[in-house]
């Protein structure tokens, strides 16, 4: 078969696998899922914990060490058959408490300690890195034998290569199947019901191969049997040290592996499940181990001597000719390897998420003062990178240890790892005096060992521990050699590792334990986890009344406060027939009375309360418990209503401010209507009154005409001009002036100024002094707007300098790329405190009209400078009046933006 | 007798008016462009009727009006008060303070004759 024909194969089988997920998603979301939360669909998922190394590695196994294939099987079924009542309290304590990964599990018991959760994971990770790698050996392996085309040769026959491929498919898939939505209770039945339908595939490819050997190549049972019988090696013999290790271990494993975790306790979605699962799990194990040995004696029959053990199942049928029964092959162990990898980096992702990533963030957004905003996206993005991670850590396994080892080996490392975390679990479901400080030394005591006697070394010598280390010991301690540590030399590596781990895990676990102080928290949770099944549901009924109800109506008054109190007492003796408030104290009462507390103060709380007074029930500790923790609940609630109080009182002082402002803004809006109001009703005055005059005035010299002609005239001028101001000073004001930059001479401007200010009082004899130097520089500007604020500096000066000899100074000078230009006369200036007044609207020193303006002229200018990116200032001690422009030398867009800031920061002065 | 009458008023185009129309019903008419230099002749001498300005420099009319009503010899001067800005509160202010009559500037020349008649009526 070619190679390509064979990944368009396995393409198809995952397209058909990612359908089944979908529709399996959409069913669950639309809440017709009841099939799909079957007893059977659960039972098939446990078969997640039949990897590849099951479907290909039991059969070598099997040759290479006989019957020890089936402690892998016997372990599962013990736990299942004989102690269910374990798995049944996980997955209880689980579903009650949302629990979304094994890490989640322990911290959660251990006093929510994070530091737990971290140790949890990185151990998990570290377990799984050689368990996934095992899987991308065995489809690699599997590519490898299944082909003999050249044409595909340069990939096939790289297994590294296509392990690589592999992997990044492989993290694809679970990205898009486990990622696509973030559930609360981390259930995914979209992935549950690929794994089944993957279990069934396993299951079916690996009886057919069975059948096809025992009827087909054999000649029935019996004829087997003689043929088992006759391989019979040496090594075929029980050892039961080693039996007892490996039936612990994976006894152990079944408990503790992330990803069986995943699917028994997370995914579960009831309890009674794990009733058929009991039976049904075991049937499963049994089925898909019931032809290892067959194949793998066939196989060692008549395969040549030096084929590969691992991958007999694959081989035989394609020896034999038997290509469609081999792609099956082919497709029950790609089903095994892909449903583990799948599972195994979704809870592995759950838990760095949850443990590492998120934490970390929290705490860094927190220390940076952030709302946490949307998690969301961040969660899936972090999932979506961790399950690369950990794909990516299984390859880099796979690549260090040179996918040498046989397959059996590498998932018993992983085994040895994970059962590390079983002290910490056991102590969290059956003993109350268990400790966060004894679960988290144990784990790393547990940890450090079976890292140094069993990861380490499994890279093989000189990669991690040099052969040096390995045969002397470290630091050329003999008692510290890897493999045999303390000097216990009889036992082989695996079971080595696995004794001294589990041993001083286990010690240090229950002296940390016995040793430390567990926190109130710990206490609390160590309660609810031990004692699950204890708790009694709300449905409690009183049955041997006592107290009377003068003793419950003060309690009542006191939770509902008084008159809600005597109105419930009350209602409930109309109910029974009764005028007043004492009600007979009948079991209804008290029910009604409980449940109207505990809207107040909690369910469990006012029982005990209850129960104390009525002094029926004794108050376990139980009920204790869940009092403390609903008061916790009361307490982080109103915690949460503070800061929520705090923020509004924020709130409604910002409204208070800006509503401070708004009012400030209205007087002052007053203030200027009413200026204006003056501003326009003066000259209206004077051309009314003369226009009256010389409507009914017969009698009048034409000197007095043309001279109130003239007034008339005058003041509408007046008025012309200080609407065009008013006008004016709205635009630049908005900031919606339209500004006409461009290159020119600063002296032309001044020149040019210098003859329009001219005609005010022309009579007067005006000196002005100026330096021609600095005044030639190029300046880049509205030409227009900066005359006019020279003009109206200019005739200023003109109107109001009283000396006799009036002159004015213009001084130039240019700095950091600043223009500044001084105008200083040598009049009386303007008086201290009037000098911060000058540039307000209508603030005209002398109301005389001489003055000619309505006071807008240098708050035009002001606006004018702030538009051009630049200011107009008073410089006080100079002798005289003295005005200081400055501007940009290059007016850019991005200066004369600036503006619109400024103006709304001066309103709201 | 001649009546008297002083216009105090800073805007020296609506003195000239008032000046015009009150010497042309047979006022003598004085024009003061600000208040306070006045306060001593008004009360020395007051005459028949003080025309005043509400917004002026230093002192303004209701300064002016107050000083007036405490004095003996000007609590019963009739005071005309003219103002360009036209609020509803400073009539209240200018009723509460005394004041005699109140005008909005621009005024109609016939109705500052008529009022001033009115006022000054015996």
């Amino acid at each position: 078969m070619s190679f390509n024909m064979l990944v368009l194969t396995c393409l198809a089988y995952v397209i058909l696998l990612f359908v089944v997920a979908s529709a399996a998603e959409r069913a669950a979301s639309e809440g017709r899922a009841g099939w799909l939360r079957s007893p059977v669909i659960y039972t098939l998922s446990l078969s997640v914990y039949c990897t590849a190394w099951t479907f290909y590695g039991a059969v070598g196994f099997a040759a290479r060490s006989g019957l020890e294939f089936m402690t892998i099987y016997l372990g599962p079924t013990l736990v299942f058959v004989g102690w269910w009542v374990l798995l049944r309290k996980l997955v209880r304590i689980g579903r009650e408490n949302r629990v979304t990964s094994i890490a989640d599990m322990i911290s959660a018991r251990y006093g929510k300690s994070n530091l737990l959760g971290v140790i949890v994971t990185l151990l998990c990770i570290a377990a799984g890195a050689p368990y996934i790698a095992l899987q991308l050996q065995s489809i690699a392996q599997s590519f490898t034998v299944f082909v003999s085309d050249p044409e595909g040769a340069s990939l096939a026959g790289n297994p590294t290569l296509i392990a690589f491929w592999v992997a990044i498919g492989l993290a694809f898939f679970t990205i898009v199947f486990g990622t696509r939505t973030l559930d609360a209770n981390e259930q995914h039945p979209g992935v549950v019901t690929a794994i089944a339908v993957e279990a069934v595939v396993k299951l079916a490819a690996l009886l057919a191969v069975g059948v096809f050997v025992v009827w087909f190549v054999a000649a029935g049972p019996s004829d087997i049997l003689t043929r088992i019988d006759a391989q019979a090696l040496p090594e075929w013999e029980i050892q039961p040290g080693r039996w007892t290790g490996l039936i612990l271990l994976s006894a152990i494993a079944i408990i503790c592996l992330p990803r069986m975790f995943q699917v028994t306790v997370v995914e579960n979605t009831d309890d009674q499940h794990l009733a058929t699962a009991s039976w049904a799990f075991p049937l499963y194990l049994f089925l898909i181990s019931l032809f290892v040995l067959p194949i793998a004696v066939i196989g060692m029959e008549l395969m040549p001597a030096g084929s590969n053990p691992d991958m007999f199942v694959l081989t035989l049928p394609l020896y034999l000719g038997q290509d469609g029964l081999a792609l099956l092959s082919f497709l029950g162990g790609f089903s095994a390897a892909t449903s583990m990898v799948i599972v195994a980096s979704l809870a592995l992702a759950t838990m760095v998420s949850n443990h590492i990533v998120v934490p970390l963030w929290l705490k860094v957004r927190a220390a940076r003062n952030l709302d946490s905003g949307d998690m969301r996206l961040l969660v899936l993005s972090v999932r979506r990178l961790s399950i690369s991670l950990v794909l990516g850590l299984g390859y880099l396994y796979y690549v260090i240890t040179g996918g040498s080892g046989a397959l059996a080996a590498i998932g018993l490392i992983a085994f040895v790892g994970v059962a590390q975390m079983l002290p910490a679990l056991l102590g969290a479901l059956f003993w109350r005096g268990a400790s966060r400080t004894g679960a988290a030394l144990g784990l790393v005591i547990g940890m450090g060992l079976w890292f140094y006697t069993l990861f380490l070394p499994s890279f093989g010598p000189g990669v991690f521990l040099s052969a040096q280390v390995m045969e002397g010991g470290l630091f050329g301690q003999s008692w510290l050699r890897p493999y045999s540590l303390f000097g216990l030399t009889t036992l082989d590596p695996l079971l080595h590792a696995l004794f001294w781990s589990l041993l001083l895990n286990v010690l240090v676990f229950c002296l940390g334990s016995f040793l430390s102080f567990p926190s109130p928290m710990e206490r609390v949770q160590g309660a609810l986890f031990v004692n699950i099944y204890d708790r009694t549901g709300p449905a409690r009924s009183w049955t041997r009344p006592v107290a009377e109800a003068e003793d419950l109506l003060p309690i009542a008054q006191r939770i509902l406060g008084v008159s809600e109190g005597q109105n419930f007492f009350r209602a409930q003796a109309a109910v029974q027939g009764k005028q007043g408030f004492l009600p007979d104290i009948t079991a209804e009462f008290l029910e009604a009375l409980e449940l109207k507390l505990s809207g107040s103060v909690g369910a469990a709380t006012a029982h005990a309360m209850l129960a104390q007074s009525v002094g029926t029930a004794v108050v376990s500790v139980e009920d204790l418990m869940a009092v403390a923790s609903e008061t916790a609940q009361i307490m982080e609630y109103s915690a949460q209503l503070e800061a929520k109080s705090e923020e509004l009182s924020r709130t409604a002082r910002k409204l208070r401010d800006a509503n401070e402002m708004l009012q400030k803004l209205s007087v002052q809006k007053d203030a200027f209507l009413s200026q204006i109001s003056h501003e326009l009703r003066t000259p209206m005055t004077s051309i009314r009154a003369f226009s009256e005059i010389m409507m009914d005035s017969d009698a009048m010299s034409p000197e007095e005409r043309t001279h109130f002609a003239q007034i008339i005239h005058d003041e509408s001028i007046r008025l012309t001009r200080l609407l065009d101001d008013l006008l004016d000073l709205s635009v630049l004001e908005h900031g919606q002036v339209q500004l006409n930059i461009g290159p020119v001479q600063l002296r032309e401007l001044l020149d040019k100024a210098i003859r329009s200010s001219e005609s005010v009082q022309a009579s007067r004899k005006f000196r002005i002094l100026r330096s021609r130097d600095p005044e030639g520089i190029e300046i880049v500007t509205d030409a227009g707007r900066l005359t006019q604020v020279f003009i109206n500096i200019l005739s200023n000066a003109r109107k109001y300098c009283i000396a006799d000899d009036p002159q004015m100074q213009i001084k130039v000078r240019e700095r950091k790329g600043m223009v500044e230009v001084d105008f200083i006369d040598n009049g009386a200036g303007i008086p201290r405190d009037k000098q911060a007044l000058i540039f307000e609207k209508f603030s005209r020193l002398t109301d005389s009209m001489q003055a000619g303006g309505a006071g807008l002229g240098l708050a035009i200018c002001r606006e004018i400078m702030h538009n051009l990116g630049g200011d107009i200032a008073y410089v006080p001690g100079q002798g005289g009046a003295a005005f200081r422009v400055s501007f940009p030398r290059v007016l850019t867009p991005r200066d004369a933006s600036r503006k619109a800031a400024r103006s709304q920061a001066e309103a709201a002065e | 007798m001649e009546k008297r009458v002083l216009v105090i008023e800073d805007e020296p185009n609506i003195s000239e008016a008032l000046r015009f129309i009150l010497t042309r019903d047979g006022w003598k008419v004085d024009v003061s462009a600000d208040g306070k230099s006045m306060l001593g002749v008004l009360q020395a001498d007051p005459p028949d009727l003080l025309i005043l300005d509400l917004m002026l420099p230093d002192l303004s009319g209701f300064d002016i009006l107050k000083v007036l009503r405490a004095g003996d010899g000007t609590r019963e001067l009739p005071v005309l008060m003219l103002t360009a800005k036209g609020q509803a509160a400073d009539r209240v202010e200018a009723e509460r303070l005394g004041v005699t009559r109140f005008m909005t500037k621009p005024f109609a020349n016939a109705e500052v004759i008529a009022a001033v008649r009115e006022m000054t009526a015996p």
